[in-house]
């Protein structure tokens, strides 16, 4: 079963984890951007949640205007380069492509996309300028995708912005929270390099902030913009779910991220969960050596809420899916031994457990893809702020929280979604502080 | 399977495909090489005194994906001394007797005409081909296109060598000319066996945005060059039918040029009137292979059609190419879009609303991206099937019912036709057109491309 041998250095690593998405070369990306049709209302456009024009980039591309192309890209969606590499294209741009209409495979948007993005930020192209200061102070709260995006926007509009980061690195779960084949590190972090550089917003680093430091912030600046994001791996209290072997899915990624080859895993993986998180968490340890990866989902493959192409990722690396299994506990004396599962089927619309259908796979690992906390507690202790019956943030269209003060974006306003989708609302959210505060 | 032979002006070879007196041509080692691939026969690079070339030679026009739609060079005649090219032409007609081996011949005293004429036909050159259409070197030395620019000139030294010539004698004329029939009717008058054309149009095909030169760039400096390949097919078309419907020029063999690359060229030229087909930019570009698929499809289309000699059809296409004022006014086409198999692009929306009529609509719901025809505001332009990218997907369809025929020569002879500026009789007028101030009231209008 195994596909893959434990890699030992970076350079094994790095053929296990294979970027999907290699970067163009200057002919296939002439070629490639010879086929757009440059539809009218272009459906590519309206599937993009930041809505990049992209038959105007990809044209710009085709006539050798890359700057231009990446300007274009930025003037959207201040993630470009990353969302090329991590962004569902095929359930977005590439998903709307009409050449799918007829079965012609579709532009490959998300790397030309890359194909620009990448030159700019390899050539150090000044695309951006910091506003004239207007005198006003920003706090964001989070450096991922959405408070990044914020920041970026307020400083084109002079604001001053002060980042609070609580992990030493930026860009949230782009560079620890999405499987390495997607993007590398470096990738991720040479264009937060490029934003940063242009754009002189300051970050502290290792700085998580309580409930009492953001209250705290209220009378410092003129407005605060929440770009937390969600908690750990949710517990789920399964019984054993204490035992040693037993980690969170986004933890074992973002170790995956950080450590590379350094990173251990059990031989045989059993992956509970059917998120697109589980798919990279099963895929990953199947690319890690480990010579059997059960992916575990209670309900059918149907009902999966992974994208079918991540389920295909983690089949092509050697994972064995297992549906309709639901786990009872998780045995061993001390570290992990088995999950002991009862089968399940549906019935009239309702899961239900076929008694007397238990059996256990032995493993010395598991990982649980059950779905990450909110940041509940958090939110309650901020002066204002309303959530809804799913614990997210309540917002208008502006972004702009229950406390007039506060705006918020990303995973803590919609629940957990893509880096695009958190680009674009710190995006908008920073031009609704703006309006705000300049009463337009 | 049909018989390809020709017999043009007294030049035999078994089959029409030719190629151009240019690079393809400059040795006995290319002609062989493209003899053995299959070419009927060959102009060779054209002889004179030996030229000194530059570097670089070459420049092109690529669209999208396609490179080279367009070609350009300014490289001269053979810069070979005239005593190594006979003796290949000599040998080439050893191992190749049933080809036929034209030699380009370009020089400016009646001696050096009458010497050179003697010279090739002793090296047993099939054919001769005058070339007084290179527009770029030559030209500036009062050769080539400076002599297809002036009919008497030509007429004079086509003269010369009728005189001097035993064999089959072309003549090949420039494009860079007004009415292709004035130098066509003095080679003609001149005595000139066959004519072949076009040859090369003067061009700039780009300018370097850092050098500010054109290419192809001679050490920071250029100068116009010759266009060829498939972009000037159409203007060679033109050209050949102007010539092969004019009454005494149309009576001698003309030989087609001008980017062609497959069988379909091959058979438009020849329905315009062709009878043989030079080729060079195709053979440049993919090899002398490319003759494979001109020969084929050729046989195909001879075939399906029950044609046993390309004279069969040639010049079949003439009696229908007429002057405008001859077309029936009362045929009326309106498109049709197959929501089957519209794919949304809306190409056709935007093109017809920006470009044309305002005669196509965008799905009230935006759902369903399939656009359809307003029929009543279609003048059967044709634009909106040309920007179709799925074939087949949008056609148009006759909405006459064939009864009618009245043409704008007709309506003249009849006092019909619109003579005054607010004329009732105007074609427009009552065609719907929106009020300009709707331009501004749909932002939606410009998305992409604006």
């Amino acid at each position: 079963m195994a596909e893959y041998k434990k890699p030992k250095n970076e350079s094994e690593f790095n053929q296990n984890f294979a970027q999907k998405k290699p970067l163009m070369n200057d002919t296939e990306a002439y070629y490639e951007s010879s086929r757009c049709l440059f539809c009218y209302d272009a459906p590519c456009m309206n599937a993009c949640p930041t809505h990049i024009d992209i038959p105007l980039f990809i044209k710009q591309i085709h006539t050798d205007n890359v700057e231009g192309a990446a300007a274009t890209i930025y003037d959207a969606n201040w993630f470009g380069n990353a969302c090329g590499k991590v962004c569902p294209t095929g359930m977005l741009c590439e998903g709307a492509c009409v050449y799918n209409h007829q079965n012609v495979p579709p532009i490959d948007i998300g790397r030309l996309q890359n194909y620009a993005t990448d030159k700019v930020i390899r050539e150090k192209t000044k695309l951006f300028k910091e506003g004239e200061s207007n005198g006003r102070k920003v706090a964001v709260v989070g450096a991922g995708p959405a408070g990044l995006a914020c920041a970026c926007e307020l400083k084109t509009m002079g604001y001053e912005v002060d980042v609070y980061e609580a992990k030493s690195k930026p860009s949230g779960l782009t560079v620890h929270g999405v499987a390495p084949y997607k993007i590398t590190n470096e990738e991720v972090l040479a264009e937060m390099d490029y934003l940063q550089e242009q754009l002189n917003y300051t970050i502290h680093y290792n700085h998580p902030v309580n409930a009492d430091e953001i209250n705290k912030m209220i009378n410092k600046y003129d407005a605060i913009f929440l770009g937390v994001g969600l908690g750990a791996t949710a517990k789920r209290g399964l019984p054993g779910e204490e035992k040693e072997g037993v980690v969170g899915a986004v933890e074992f990624i973002e170790e995956l991220r950080m450590n590379h080859s350094d990173k251990s895993v059990g031989d045989k993986v059993v992956v509970i969960g059917g998120g697109n998180t589980a798919m990279d968490a099963a895929s990953g340890s199947a690319r890690l050596g480990a010579s059997e990866v059960t992916l575990a989902y209670r309900n059918s493959k149907e009902k999966m809420g992974a994208y079918d192409f991540e389920y295909d990722l983690a089949l092509h690396a050697g994972v064995k899916g297992l549906f309709n299994a639901t786990p009872l506990e998780i045995i061993g004396n001390g570290s992990v031994s088995g999950v002991r599962f009862i089968r399940t089927k549906e019935e009239n619309g309702k899961l239900t457990e076929v008694q007397g259908s238990e059996f256990t796979i032995a493993c010395d690992q598991v990982i649980m893809a059950t779905g990450q906390a909110k940041q509940t507690q958090l939110f309650q202790q901020i002066e204002g702020l309303k959530l809804d019956d799913k614990n997210r943030l309540v917002v208008n269209e502006a972004y702009q929280c229950t406390h007039p003060k506060f705006f918020a974006g990303g995973d803590a306003v919609n629940g957990g979604a893509e880096v695009v989708n958190a680009a674009y609302h710190g995006k908008i959210a920073a031009q609704g502080i703006d309006n705000w505060l300049n009463n337009k | 399977m049909a018989d390809l032979s020709i017999d043009f002006a007294g030049i035999k070879a078994p089959n029409p495909f030719w190629l151009a007196s240019a690079p393809p041509t400059n040795s006995g080692y290319q002609v062989m090489k493209a003899f053995d691939a299959g070419w009927g026969g060959a102009v060779w690079k054209t002889l004179g005194v030996p030229v000194v070339n530059v570097s670089s030679r070459y420049g092109a026009i690529n669209y999208r994906d396609t490179r080279m739609a367009g070609f350009n060079n300014i490289e001269l005649i053979t810069d070979r001394p005239l005593a190594d090219n006979l003796k290949e032409i000599e040998e080439v007609k050893k191992y190749f007797p049933d080809h036929a081996v034209i030699a380009s011949l370009m020089v400016e005293s009646k001696a050096e005409w009458e010497q050179i004429i003697k010279d090739v036909e002793n090296a047993g050159a099939d054919g001769i081909e005058l070339n007084f259409g290179c527009p770029h070197g030559m030209c500036e030395r009062g050769m080539g296109s400076a002599v297809g620019q002036e009919p008497e000139v030509l007429k004079t030294i086509v003269g010369w060598v009728m005189e001097a010539a035993n064999i089959p004698v072309i003549t090949k004329l420039s494009p860079n000319i007004s009415h292709i029939t004035d130098p066509g009717l003095a080679a003609v008058q001149g005595g000139t066996d066959a004519i072949s054309l076009i040859n090369t149009i003067k061009s700039i095909v780009g300018i370097d945005l850092d050098s500010y030169a054109p290419y192809p760039i001679v050490d920071g400096k250029g100068t116009n060059g010759g266009y060829c390949g498939p972009a000037v097919k159409p203007i060679a078309m033109h050209m050949l039918k102007d010539l092969a419907k004019h009454p005494e020029i149309g009576k001698v063999p003309i030989s087609g040029i001008g980017g062609i690359e497959t069988w379909r060229d091959v058979v438009e030229f020849i329905l315009l009137g062709a009878t043989s087909v030079q080729v060079c930019t195709a053979v440049m570009h993919y090899g002398f292979g490319i003759v494979r698929e001109m020969e084929a499809g050729l046989q195909k289309f001879m075939n399906d059609k029950g044609y046993n000699t390309i004279y069969d059809f040639a010049g079949k296409a003439l009696p229908n190419v007429t002057e405008w004022k001859h077309l029936n006014l009362k045929h009326k086409v309106v498109a049709d879009i197959n929501e089957e198999k519209c794919i949304g692009c809306e190409l056709c929306y935007i093109a017809c609303d920006d470009g044309a009529h305002q005669a196509i609509a965008l799905p009230e719901n935006g759902e369903n991206r399939v656009p359809s025809i307003i029929e009543k505001n279609c003048v059967g332009c044709n634009l909106c099937s040309l920007v179709c990218p799925v074939e087949g997907c949008i056609t148009m369809v006759k909405k006459d019912d064939g009864t009618e025929h009245m043409t704008w020569h007709e309506r003249t002879e009849a006092g019909t036709i619109p003579t005054t500026f607010n004329d009732k009789l105007a074609g427009g007028l009552g065609h719907y057109v929106p009020e300009p101030k709707l331009a501004l009231k749909n932002k939606n209008g410009h998305k992409n491309g604006s």
